[in-house]
């Protein structure tokens, strides 16, 4: 697929397999061979290293010019993490917590993970990283409470982003849905405004990254994705899907475990790395 | 979203209807319909595209005969092939003729491996093992805090030391060897396999440990790179077994499947909630319908096995079936289901219930709103709830913190599970009357007459029984959340 040769059956077959290895998914990977086959017709490319440019124009079109800020606003702001189960939430706090003490915002951590054992106990290590103040609760605490106590604690101390964990959840859990939706309304609530409410999606992730996230958008109204992991052999490619069915952004990728190791998402290297050349066969 | 095989099917089956055998093109209009099936279950392209060669080989010419329609006759070479792969038997897991028996956990970041070993050495303990947990995890902040905090709730002891994790296996064994425990479960720090540093470490442990089992532990929802990453840690460290985990959720679980046809490896354990116990053995037959998203009978038959006493179950199945259930049975058959783990897991068990219930959720929060509901009635309103009347609703409303209409509706769903099961009952049921019914008693007979019930299985679950019967279990439990 990679060589100059002219396009047939194989090349197309190629193509549609590089992307499905990288779980952009049947729909999706279709949809965008379909668009290829027009645009190729009408625009006369003949060989494979012109399809694939095309292809590249046509998934950075499908991950659009979004807004890949997080946004500030509030008195304080806060920045709600969501997500199943290992993800890497606490992880990409802890990372983002450095990021933004380092750039001079004054923080909050809220343990709002009351569920997992020694949850808030791996949060405050990272907490002492960046020097930042914890909010945590009892183990089996309200969530809600501690990230409203979070919030009001931030307020008082003049801190300006207060970044809250959440326990992991599948999101098949009404009632944990039900909890994350209570989470988001009361971190509104005190002197706070959630200017960010970002779902954490590990690259391993399958073809259930798409229900994860439209259910987790329906729950809490996320306006962004931290794409984590993306330093292994996984490519991600479901966060295609998920910006072009739900016009959720990647905002943030995961590349390791050091401090550094979160850095904003770049459109081009993600659509580059889905093809690398050495995508498991 | 996703759709079942069977549903996918049905648009193909309208043209193939009446043929005699299927010729090569109607098989391939399946087998497009299985490819996507088995891609958006996440098996990797490879295993999918093996599988349907094979299936193809099996359906051309085959003879349309018997009950089954032809996408029926398809799915159920699908299946057979699936199982198949997936391994005729589940893992063995002797014990070593010389104690401890060893197991090391290895996986990648988030996979399941600290809540693993809690599950796995609570497993062990409850097959009266005196097992210890071994925390070699020092890369992730508080992993071995965590692991402490669960091994306190299981009462299983911990080790680990601030060394390196190579070190704190040695030690580990050694703390095995003096506190005489018999089986030694290892945690390991998440790792990505194409981190060759930390792959060898964990190969290092390993040759520390010399561990009798060897588990991947592999997340449900993994995509396509779980093959290459199973047969990475494979290459490190011979893997004999997986553990599947998050299987709570929705995702379909094609990842196991792949790597058991490419490394070969069968899964052990299947981790299906948050809470220690729900953990088990896991059952190659019943990923198959899963993956096609077709229930998985087999496990609830099962669970419902283990879990009801009997005798009791018996009684309150008499009962049931003469009408004369009454809403404190009721209550144990839910005390008893929930000892099954939560309901919603058990809902995705039941076949055909996934899609015909479409997003309607099964809430364990609404289950325990009932449980509260029953718990503020008197004894005599359990026994007969058509004397509640407005100020005994009340009272129960006050009592249970729930809404008047939530006690009609249970009330109201209660009588009409009693009524179906008394007509499930019928003649058969009536001839051994024990208590005097009440109200409306005596027992008819349906013109469907009795409706048999499995002895052999043992099984009576109210309102779980079979899908007709589902809309039984009341109280709103399936019914759509409000709000």
């Amino acid at each position: 697929m990679r060589n100059s040769s002219s396009i047939d059956d194989s090349t197309w077959e190629g193509l549609a397999d590089a992307l499905l290895l990288a779980d952009v998914g049947v729909a999706t990977t279709d949809a965008l061979v379909d668009g290829l086959r027009k645009r190729v017709g009408r625009e006369g490319v003949a060989d494979a290293d012109g399809l694939l440019r095309l292809l590249k124009v046509e998934l950075l079109a499908r991950l659009g010019e979004a807004d890949r800020d997080l946004a500030l606003g509030g008195e304080p702001s806060v920045w709600l993490f969501v997500g199943v189960n290992g993800v890497g939430k606490t992880t990409t706090i802890g990372k983002l917590g450095y990021r933004e003490s380092v750039s001079g915002r004054r923080l909050v951590f809220a343990a709002g993970d009351t569920f997992r054992a020694a949850a808030a106990d791996q949060l405050s290590l990272w907490a002492d990283r960046s020097g930042s103040t914890v909010v945590r609760g009892a183990e089996g605490a309200d969530p809600s409470s501690v990230v409203y106590d979070a919030v009001a604690h931030a307020a008082s101390r003049g801190a300006d982003l207060v970044l809250a964990d959440t326990a992991g959840r599948v999101h098949t859990k009404a009632n944990l849905m039900d909890e994350l939706s209570k989470v988001r309304r009361v971190a509104d609530k005190g002197a706070g405004t959630v200017t960010e409410t970002l779902l954490v999606i590990d690259a391993t992730t399958g073809q259930n990254g798409l229900v994860q996230a439209r259910q987790f958008a329906e729950a809490v109204d996320v306006t962004g994705i931290v794409l984590t992991k993306l330093d292994g052999s996984a490519r991600g490619g479901i966060v295609v899907a998920v910006q072009d069915d739900l016009g959720i952004p990647v905002k943030l990728v995961g590349v390791g475990e050091g401090v550094d190791d979160l850095v904003p998402f770049d459109p081009e290297e993600f659509v580059d790395a889905l093809f690398a050349a050495d995508v498991p066969a | 979203m996703f759709e079942s095989l069977t549903n996918r099917f049905e648009g193909i089956l309208r043209r193939v209807r009446g043929k005699g055998r299927l010729g090569p093109d109607d098989v391939d209009e399946f087998l497009r319909e299985v490819r996507v099936a088995l891609l958006e279950a996440d098996v990797h392209l490879e295993v999918a595209r093996t599988l349907q060669d094979r299936i193809r080989e099996r359906a051309v010419g085959a003879e349309l005969a018997g009950a089954l329609n032809p996408g029926q006759q398809v799915v159920k070479i699908v299946l057979e092939e699936l199982t198949e792969i997936l391994g005729g038997e589940a893992a063995r897991l002797p014990y070593a003729s010389k104690p401890p028996t060893v197991i090391l956990l290895a996986g990648l970041q988030g996979a399941g491996k600290t809540t693993t070993a809690a599950k796995l050495a609570r497993w062990y303990k409850a097959r009266g093992r005196n097992p210890i947990l071994i925390g070699a995890d020092l890369q992730r902040p508080a992993a071995v805090e965590q692991l402490r905090t669960l091994g306190d709730r299981i009462g299983v002891p911990v080790f680990s030391e601030p060394s390196d994790p190579v070190a704190v296996a040695r030690a580990g064994l050694a703390e095995a060897a003096r506190l005489g425990r018999d089986v030694v479960v290892c945690d390991t720090a998440g790792r990505l396999a194409i981190d060759d540093d930390l792959m060898a470490e964990v190969a290092e442990v390993s040759g520390v440990l010399e561990p009798h089992h060897t588990f991947l532990v592999i997340d449900a929802m993994t995509g396509q790179d779980a093959v290459s990453t199973a047969e990475a840690f494979h290459a490190r460290l011979g893997l004999d077994a997986l553990v599947l985990t998050k299987l709570d959720g929705d995702a379909r679980g094609g990842a196991a499947l792949s790597i058991k046809e490419v490394v070969g490896r069968p899964v052990a354990f299947a981790s299906t909630g948050e809470g220690l116990e729900d953990f088990e053995t896991f059952h190659p037959d019943r990923l198959a319908g899963r993956i096609l998203g077709m229930g998985d009978v087999e496990t609830l038959i099962e669970k419902a096995e283990e879990t009801f006493e009997k005798e009791q179950t018996e009684a309150a199945a008499a009962r049931m079936l003469e009408g004369t259930f009454t809403l404190d049975d009721f209550l144990d058959q839910i005390r008893a289901l929930r000892q099954m783990g939560p309901i919603s897991n058990l809902m995705g068990m039941v076949p055909g219930m996934a899609q015909q219930m479409g997003d309607v959720d099964v809430d364990d929060g609404r289950i325990d709103r009932i449980e509260g509901i029953i718990n503020s009635m008197t004894p005599a309103e359990r026994f007969d709830p058509d004397i509640i009347d407005g100020s005994r609703r009340a009272r129960i409303a006050r009592g249970s913190g729930t809404q008047a209409g939530e006690i009609n509706q249970l009330v109201k769903q209660f009588r009409e599970m009693r009524k179906m099961m008394k007509q499930m009952g019928g003649r058969g049921a009536t001839k051994k009357k024990g208590r005097k019914g009440r109200k409306g008693g005596g027992g008819r007979t349906t013109a469907r007459g009795p409706v048999p019930v499995d002895r052999k299985k043992g099984l009576s679950l109210p309102g779980l029984g079979d899908q007709a019967s589902v809309p039984g279990l009341p109280g709103g439990g399936l019914d759509r959340p409000k709000g």
